[in-house]
C-alpha cells in the first residue's frame, strides 16, 4: 500500500536546480536508501518530503491525500497548519542531531509530546522513558546533550522522533557527523527499527549498511533519480556508469 | 573643607521617599521596556515587512533621540497636542521605557539570530508552530546568551531614572538636589545619592551573575 507518492518534484535555490523532477512512490514498510554525491540533491529531497523546504514544483501525496492546493500561477501553495500535520506524521533525524541543548535527554523526547500533542506530563514522561529505553539510553534520561557522546545524541534524537509515532521516518545522513567508533551503535538502532517493519527513507554514505537494511536503493545524480532497484541490483550490479563510478569511489580503499 | 553628613542623615526620610520613587520608576520601565523590546525585536527579526519596517522606524527613532528630550517632550509638549495632563511619572516612564525598548529590541534580535538554524529544524520537524518553537526552543537559548547585555540595559534603566528629576518626579536625585539646596551641602548630598545608587545596583549585578551561572548548568 502506498504511503507516499511524489510526482515531478522540483526545487531551485537561486538559479541552481537542485531537484529536477523526482517521481517516487513509497509503499508501507519499505526502506529506501538514497545515495548520491554531495550536491546531488539527496538531502533536499528528504527535506522536501516533510516540508522543511517548500517544494518548487510537483506534488506530494501522503496516504493518498494530495498536499497543498493549486495556486493562481500554477504553483502549489501549502497552509502552515497542513504542513504541521504532515511533520507530525513524518519524523526526521538530522545529521547534526539538532537536540535542544537546554533540555535533558528525556526533556528532548518529551518536548513534542508536551508542546505539540499537549500530552499531560506523567504520560509524556512515561512514553519518553520507553523510547529512551528502546534506544538503550534509559539511564541517561536526566543528562543534558552537552554530556552525551555523538552516538548517544543521535540515539536521543531518534527517540525524540519515535515518540511522535511517525508513520514514516526520514534519516538525513544520521551517522555522517559521528566518530567512526560511534557509527555502529546508531546503525544498530536504525536496524532494529527496520526489523519492526517501519517505513523509512535514509540518506547515507554507509553502503554496507544500505545493502543490509534497505529494500530499495535509489541513486541520485544532478537532482534526478539516475538508477534504482534492489540493493543487489544497484550496489552489486549497477547498470549505469555514474552509479558505478560513485560506488567505485566509495570502495576505493576497501579490502 | 570638612565633610559633614549630619545634614544628610537629618533628611533620611526624604531620601527614603526618593529611593521608593526610584525603585517604582525602575520597576515600571524595566518591565515595560524589556517586554516592549521583545515585541519590537521580534518585529525586527520578522521577514514580514509590515512588521519589520515599523519596528525599524521605532528603533531608529528612539535610539537616536536623547531620553531627556523625550521625557521633556512627553511632559510639556504632549499635553498641548492631546486633551489631557500627564504626570511626571508617566512622562518619565514613557521616555525611559521607549528608549529601553529600542535598545533591548536590538539585543533580542541579535540573540534570536545567533541560534543555529538546526534548532529551528529540530523544533519544526516535531510539528511545532513558529510561536511554539520561539517560546520553547529559541528564546530560552537566546535569553541565556542575551543575559549580560540585558543586565546592562537594566543597570542603564536604573540610572536613567535620575532623568525623571527634570520633570520634578520625586526620586533619589530630585531629593538629593532638594537636600543640597536646603542645607548648602552639595558634596555630602550628591555623594550620598551616588552611594545609594551603588548599594542598589551592585547586588543587582551580582544577582545577574548568579542567574548566568544557573543558566549554564546544561553545559
Amino acid at each position: 500500500m502506498t504511503i507516499l507518492k511524489v510526482s515531478g518534484l522540483t526545487k531551485r535555490f537561486g538559479t541552481t536546480d537542485v531537484l529536477r523532477g523526482i517521481d517516487l512512490e513509497v509503499a508501507r514498510g519499505e526502506r529506501i536508501a538514497i545515495l548520491g554525491a554531495s550536491g546531488s540533491g539527496k538531502s533536499t529531497l528528504l527535506r522536501c518530503l516533510n516540508f522543511m523546504e517548500r517544494p518548487g514544483g510537483g506534488t506530494i501525496a501522503l496516504d493518498g491525500q494530495m498536499l497543498g492546493r493549486e495556486g493562481k500561477a500554477g504553483e502549489r501553495t501549502y497552509r502552515e497548519s497542513e504542513l504541521i500535520q504532515v511533520r507530525q506524521r513524518v519524523g526526521m533525524v538530522f545529521q547534526q542531531f539538532n537536540l535542544f541543548p537546554h533540555m535533558t535527554a528525556i526533556g528532548n523526547v518529551m518536548e513534542g509530546l508536551r508542546t505539540v500533542r499537549g500530552m499531560p506530563k506523567p504520560e509524556a514522561e512515561a512514553r519518553a522513558r520507553k523510547e529512551l529505553a528502546r534506544v538503550g539510553l534509559a539511564e541517561k534520561a536526566d543528562t543534558y546533550p552537552a554530556h552525551l557522546s555523538g552516538g548517544q545524541k543521535q540515539r536521543v534524537a531518534i527517540a525524540r522522533a519515535l515518540a511522535m509515532d511517525p508513520e514514516m521516518l526520514l534519516f538525513d545522513e544520521p551517522t555522517s557527523a559521528l566518530d567512526p567508533e560511534l557509527v555502529g551503535e546508531v546503525l544498530a538502532v536504525i536496524l532494529a527499527l527496520a526489523e519492526e517493519g517501519r517505513t523509512m527513507l535514509l540518506v547515507t554514505h554507509e553502503l554496507g549498511f544500505a545493502y543490509h537494511v534497505a529494500t530499495r536503493v535509489i541513486f541520485l545524480a544532478d537532482g534526478a533519480i539516475h538508477e534504482q532497484g534492489t540493493p543487489d541490483e544497484v550496489l552489486k550490479n549497477p547498470k549505469k556508469d555514474r552509479t558505478r563510478a560513485f560506488l567505485a569511489s566509495h570502495k576505493q580503499f576497501s579490502f | 573643607m570638612r565633610w559633614d553628613f549630619a545634614s544628610v542623615f537629618d533628611n533620611t526620610d526624604a531620601l527614603l521617599v526618593g529611593a521608593a520613587g526610584t525603585l517604582r520608576i525602575f520597576a515600571i520601565c524595566l518591565v515595560l521596556g524589556l517586554s516592549l523590546g521583545l515585541l519590537v525585536g521580534l518585529g525586527r527579526y520578522s521577514r514580514n515587512r509590515w512588521l519589520h519596517i515599523p519596528a525599524t522606524i521605532f528603533v531608529e527613532f528612539f535610539r537616536n533621540t536623547p531620553v531627556l528630550v523625550q521625557i521633556l517632550w512627553f511632559y510639556f509638549a504632549l499635553p498641548i497636542l492631546l486633551p489631557f495632563q500627564i504626570s511626571p511619572l508617566a512622562a518619565a516612564s514613557l521616555g525611559i521605557s521607549l528608549n529601553s525598548a529600542a535598545f533591548s529590541a536590538e539585543i533580542y534580535r541579535g540573540g534570536i539570530q545567533s541560534i543555529e538554524t538546526g534548532q529551528w529544524d529540530g523544533a519544526r520537524a516535531l510539528g511545532m508552530r513558529w510561536g511554539q518553537a520561539m517560546r520553547r526552543i529559541i528564546l530560552p537559548q537566546a535569553l541565556k546568551r542575551m543575559l549580560p547585555a540585558l543586565t546592562n540595559r537594566a543597570i542603564e534603566i536604573f540610572k536613567m531614572s535620575t532623568l525623571a528629576s527634570a520633570v520634578a518626579y520625586v526620586e533619589l536625585l530630585q531629593q538629593g538636589k532638594l537636600i543640597a539646596s536646603l542645607n548648602y551641602n552639595p558634596i555630602e548630598a550628591y555623594t550620598a545619592v551616588a552611594v545609594i545608587f551603588f548599594v542598589f545596583l551592585w547586588p543587582l549585578v551580582q544577582f545577574s551573575y548568579f542567574l548566568e551561572r544557573r543558566l549554564r548548568r546544561d553545559e
